[in-house]
Order: structure tokens, then C-alpha cells, then sequence
């Protein structure tokens, strides 16, 4: 098996191709208390995050949208990794997730979305994996403009 | 011929052009795969010829042009005056003072709207285009239209990716001063019939610009023939080195239009009262050019000439059919795309896959694919599409490349478990 091959498995992981086709909290909710949108206009990717937010924790998180499936499979996970969290919990970890896919991977346990660690070997597709998380930075901070990753 | 012995017609391989070995990056690997480009519309590879001329240039010729009194100044003004003039032959303008060197087509769309339309456009004026548009043929005309107050008009197609002609000749009217349509869709690879739609535009009084980017490559180009009013294109999806291309321009259009950029070899005289502006197409070229970039276009048109521009269309043509039938052999696989009159250009959507994972998995094969809107948002929407997979094909490319796009394809498939079995 060559390195790519072995990369491009370590990427499409059976969780991964899982998340794609059922994403998890894949829904509108009108009783958002938050919400953003994000759109990576290279790819036509785009997809609205919501949040309801309890006493500074992500009581429930939910998005719509489409793209490719590293970013719905990201989108998913995203979701599943956040409940529950405190706001500055997130914002931490969004940090960390970053940095797993572009530096040194931090020394933590990411839980399910170390399977996403995959996306490292290929930088074109750094932007799909992260933008769920740049639009659910958004919508915390409540920011109006649209997420862009290009 | 009956419906299966057409489709085993268009299936049988043509044999190739056997120009591979011309292209040293061909010889390449990728993730230790052969290489495998089908990515031509987007750039395509150098051959030797325009790599030598390049080098050879700067190692033999390189000196400033149209001022040095010493020889070596006549000589690289003579490469690249005769460069002109081989555009000139190529595109077969009348004369070579209607050829204006740019940067690509990009530039040369931008010049004509900023020299031409800035000074012609009346608020309420219109421009037409059509939905096939890539955005350097969109955008410069909506920045015009916020400029001058014009009006920016769009032809549809249909289905199948070709333009409606009747929608096309009725958004024609008394205000229209400007059509700007592209000769070959870079997105779907539907060729416009150009000298129709120029006849139509001239006889409602507007002058016609095409975008010819992607059709230089495919078939031979001739203006006269066309009747267009400028036609732009780039060297670099010609064979031709990055930052070159042409702007062709009837020459009583140029010579009456005024500079777009200022500063040296553009002048006639200045003074800080009033400066005079050279002919064209002197007038459009301020600053030193790209003169090897011009070199190298001349060495690129030279090689597609060698090789014929018939003979490319011809065997493209016989290989598009192939790969047209081979991609529809592929289950869950859809092309966008279908015009009777198609040039080397298959874009495709393929169910449970987007074209991003797709590109991703066929580079891990050494199969190099566009994934994406190809700079074609608007298209996209006309089809409720985010965008597609395009392979577009090159004269270097044979059967050999579509097998092992199928086959790639395939792998992806079976990956992403949208195909049981193999």
C-alpha cells in the first residue's frame, strides 16, 4: 500500500463516510438563540449553525446545509463534541481541533474527532473540515456576516 | 448506422496524437502514479519547444524593447514584433496592429471594458451575455455597468447547456451596444455559434467581444471568419507560458479607443501640459511587456500549428466521443453538459459523491481533475448544482488517461460504498 493510499485511508475513515451519510443534529431549530452561516465559496459548500445556549453551556446544537463529506461529516461531529460544553470550553477546543489539522497536534483526548486528524496530509481540504467550526465561532460571538474559508 | 453501432463507434479509441513526449511533466509521477492530466482547461502542460524558447531568450536575446538603439533591443523587438505577427496568422486577423498583447483574457476583457465601454456606455445602455459565462467575462462587465450606469443582460440556455437562440436574438434590442459571449463554455465545453450570434448582434448595431480561452486550444480560430469585433484569449491554455495572451480588436475600434493604462512605450510625447498616446496597439501596452511571455506564446502557436489545428480538432473530437461513451458506461454518473457541438470538456456530477471527495480520491490515483463551480457560479445555479467534476482533455491525452479516469472513479466508488461491485 503507497503513502497516499494509506493516507487517503487514514482520511475517509468508516466514521467519516458514517457522519456523511447520517449527519447527527441535522435539523433547523426555531428556538435558536444563536445562529450563523457559513460558506466556503470555492466549493459551494454552506450551512447554517444553531445554538441554544443554557447558563453558558451549549444546551443544543443543530445545522443545516450541504457539502462535501469531510465538511458534513466535520459539521456532524462538531455537533456531538460541543454539547453540553461551556462556551469557553468550545472556543478552546475549536482552537486545539485547529491545530490538530495544521501544527503540532495539541497532547489531548479529541474523542471521536481524532478521526478527522486524517485531513492533515492534505492541506486543500483543511478549509472543509474546519468551517462547520468557524461558523459555530460565529454564531457564538454573534457575528452577521457569513463564515468564509477559501 | 443504428444506435448500437453508434455507440460502438464513438466507443472504439482513437489512436493518439503521440505528443506525450514533447510534454517533460508527462513523464512525472504523482503519489507514485503515473500522471494523468485532465485538468487542460484550467492550464495545460509546456511543451519542450515553448520551455526552450523561454530559457532561450533570456540566455541569447533578453534585452528591452522598442528603445534600445543597440542590437540586442532590435533583436528582441524583432521576437517579439514577429510574435505579433504569428498571432496575427494564427487567429487570422488583417492586420498585426489589431493584435494587443495582455497579461491573459482576463486583462484583455477588462481593457476593452475600461477603454471602450467607459468612454462609450450611456445609462440604460445594455450588455448581453449568456448563463455560460465563466466570471472574468461577468464581472468586468458588471463593474462597467456600475460605472456608466449600462445595463447587464443575460441570454439562457437550456438544459443540455446551449444557448437559446430565439431568447438570445430577442434580448437584442435598440439599446444593446455590446454582446459578450464565450466561444467555448470552460464549464461545459458547449461551443457557441459564434458567427451566427456576431451576425445578429451586428445587424441589432452592437459590437461583439468572444471569449476564446478555451477554444484556441481545440480548433482553428479565424476572426474574419467570425466577424466578432475583439476576441480575447490566453496563452496558457494554449500550450503557452502563464501571463501571456492576446486581445484582437477590428483596428478602427482601437485606434479610436483610449488608453487604459498609462506610463512609458504607450506615449507619443509628453509634457507635463498634455501627453499624446501612441497607435494602437502601442497605446494599450504601457510598461515594459512580458517579452519572453510573448517568446514563448509565438514557440506555443508554432507547435500547435506543426501539429495541425484540424488535426487536434479532429482527433479531440474522436476522443471526446470516447470518453463520453466511457463515463456513460459508470453508474450513478451524470453529465452536465450535452450540446450538440461540444469541445474536449466532460463536466459530471456523480450520486453520493461530491466533486470535492471525488477530485481528492482520483488525485490519490494520479488522476488530476477541477472540482468545483470552474468559475462559474451563475452556470452552476442555472443547473441547482454547488458544482461538478470536469476532466478536460488536452492533444497529449489518450485512452490510456480515460481508463484510468474511469478506473479512478471507480475506486471512489467502491470507497464511498455507492457501488457494491467492482
Amino acid at each position: 500500500m503507497s503513502t497516499m493510499d494509506g493516507n487517503l485511508r487514514e482520511l475517509y475513515q468508516e466514521v467519516i463516510f458514517d457522519h456523511n451519510r447520517k449527519p447527527r443534529n441535522f435539523h433547523d431549530m426555531p428556538e435558536a438563540d444563536h445562529q450563523a452561516d457559513g460558506h466556503n465559496p470555492l466549493c459551494g459548500d454552506q450551512l447554517t449553525v444553531f445554538l441554544r445556549i443554557e447558563d453558558g453551556r451549549i444546551a443544543e446544537v443543530s445545522f443545516v446545509g450541504h457539502g462535501c463529506a469531510i465538511s458534513t461529516a466535520s459539521a456532524s461531529l462538531m455537533t456531538e463534541a460541543v454539547k453540553g460544553k461551556t462556551v469557553e470550553e468550545v472556543e478552546a477546543l475549536f482552537k486545539d481541533f485547529h491545530a490538530m489539522l495544521t501544527d503540532t497536534p495539541p497532547d489531548r483526548d479529541f474523542g471521536k474527532l481524532a478521526v478527522l486528524g486524517g485531513v492533515r496530509e492534505f492541506p486543500a481540504r483543511v478549509k472543509c473540515a474546519t468551517l462547520a467550526w468557524h461558523t459555530l465561532h460565529n454564531a457564538l460571538i454573534g457575528e452577521h456576516d457569513p463564515a468564509r474559508t477559501e | 448506422m443504428n444506435a448500437p453501432a453508434a455507440a460502438a463507434h464513438a466507443a472504439l479509441a482513437p489512436a493518439g496524437l503521440q505528443l506525450a513526449g514533447d510534454f517533460p511533466i508527462l513523464s512525472r509521477t504523482v503519489h507514485g502514479k503515473r500522471l494523468v492530466y485532465l485538468d487542460n482547461g484550467a492550464t495545460t502542460q509546456k511543451p519542450d519547444a515553448v520551455i526552450e524558447a523561454e530559457r532561450n531568450f533570456y540566455r541569447d536575446s533578453n534585452a528591452n524593447i522598442h528603445r534600445g538603439v543597440h542590437w540586442l533591443s532590435q533583436h528582441a523587438t524583432d521576437l517579439y514584433e514577429d510574435a505579433r505577427k504569428t498571432v496575427q496568422r494564427f487567429i487570422n486577423a488583417d492586420k498585426a496592429d489589431e493584435i494587443v498583447f495582455t497579461r491573459g483574457t482576463t486583462e484583455a476583457i477588462n481593457l476593452v471594458a475600461q477603454s471602450w465601454g467607459r468612454t462609450t456606455l450611456q445609462p440604460g445602455d445594455e450588455i448581453l451575455v449568456t448563463t455560460l459565462e465563466h466570471h472574468s467575462n461577468i464581472v468586468p462587465w458588471q463593474l462597467l455597468c456600475e460605472q456608466t450606469g449600462a445595463v447587464l443582460k443575460v441570454a439562457p440556455i437550456s438544459d443540455a447547456g446551449e444557448l437559446e437562440l430565439e431568447a438570445f436574438e430577442a434580448l437584442l434590442g435598440p439599446r444593446t451596444r455590446l454582446v459578450a459571449i464565450t466561444h467555448v463554455s470552460n464549464a461545459l465545453g458547449t461551443v457557441n455559434p459564434v458567427a451566427r450570434l456576431v451576425e445578429q448582434a451586428h445587424a441589432a448595431g452592437a459590437i461583439v467581444l468572444v471569449d476564446g480561452a478555451q477554444a484556441v486550444a481545440h480548433q482553428a480560430v479565424d476572426v474574419q471568419a467570425l466577424g466578432c469585433d475583439f476576441y480575447a484569449f490566453s496563452g496558457h491554455k494554449l500550450y503557452g507560458p502563464t501571463g501571456i495572451g492576446a486581445l484582437y480588436g477590428r483596428f478602427e475600434l482601437l485606434q479610436a479607443m483610449p488608453p487604459w493604462h498609462g506610463g512609458g512605450d504607450m506615449i507619443r510625447t509628453v509634457s507635463f501640459e498634455r501627453s499624446t498616446y501612441a497607435d494602437a496597439p502601442q497605446r494599450f501596452e504601457a510598461g515594459t511587456p512580458n517579452i519572453a511571455g510573448v517568446v514563448g506564446l509565438a514557440a506555443a502557436i508554432d507547435y500547435v500549428s506543426g501539429v495541425g489545428m484540424a488535426n487536434i480538432a479532429a482527433y479531440e473530437h474522436a476522443l471526446l466521443g470516447h470518453a463520453t461513451a466511457a463515463l456513460q458506461t459508470v453508474p450513478g454518473l451524470r453529465l452536465i453538459g450535452t450540446a450538440a457541438d461540444k469541445a474536449a470538456i466532460l463536466s459530471f456530477v456523480i450520486d453520493g459523491i461530491h466533486p470535492h471527495d471525488l477530485g481528492t480520491i482520483l488525485d490519490a490515483e494520479g488522476v488530476a481533475i477541477r472540482a468545483g463551480h470552474h468559475c462559474a457560479m451563475p452556470l452552476m445555479t442555472r443547473f441547482g448544482i454547488p458544482g461538478t467534476a470536469r476532466a478536460s482533455l488536452g492533444i497529449y491525452n489518450d485512452e490510456a488517461d480515460i481508463a484510468a479516469l474511469v478506473a479512478a472513479i471507480d475506486k471512489a466508488q467502491y470507497m464511498f460504498g455507492t457501488r457494491q461491485t467492482r
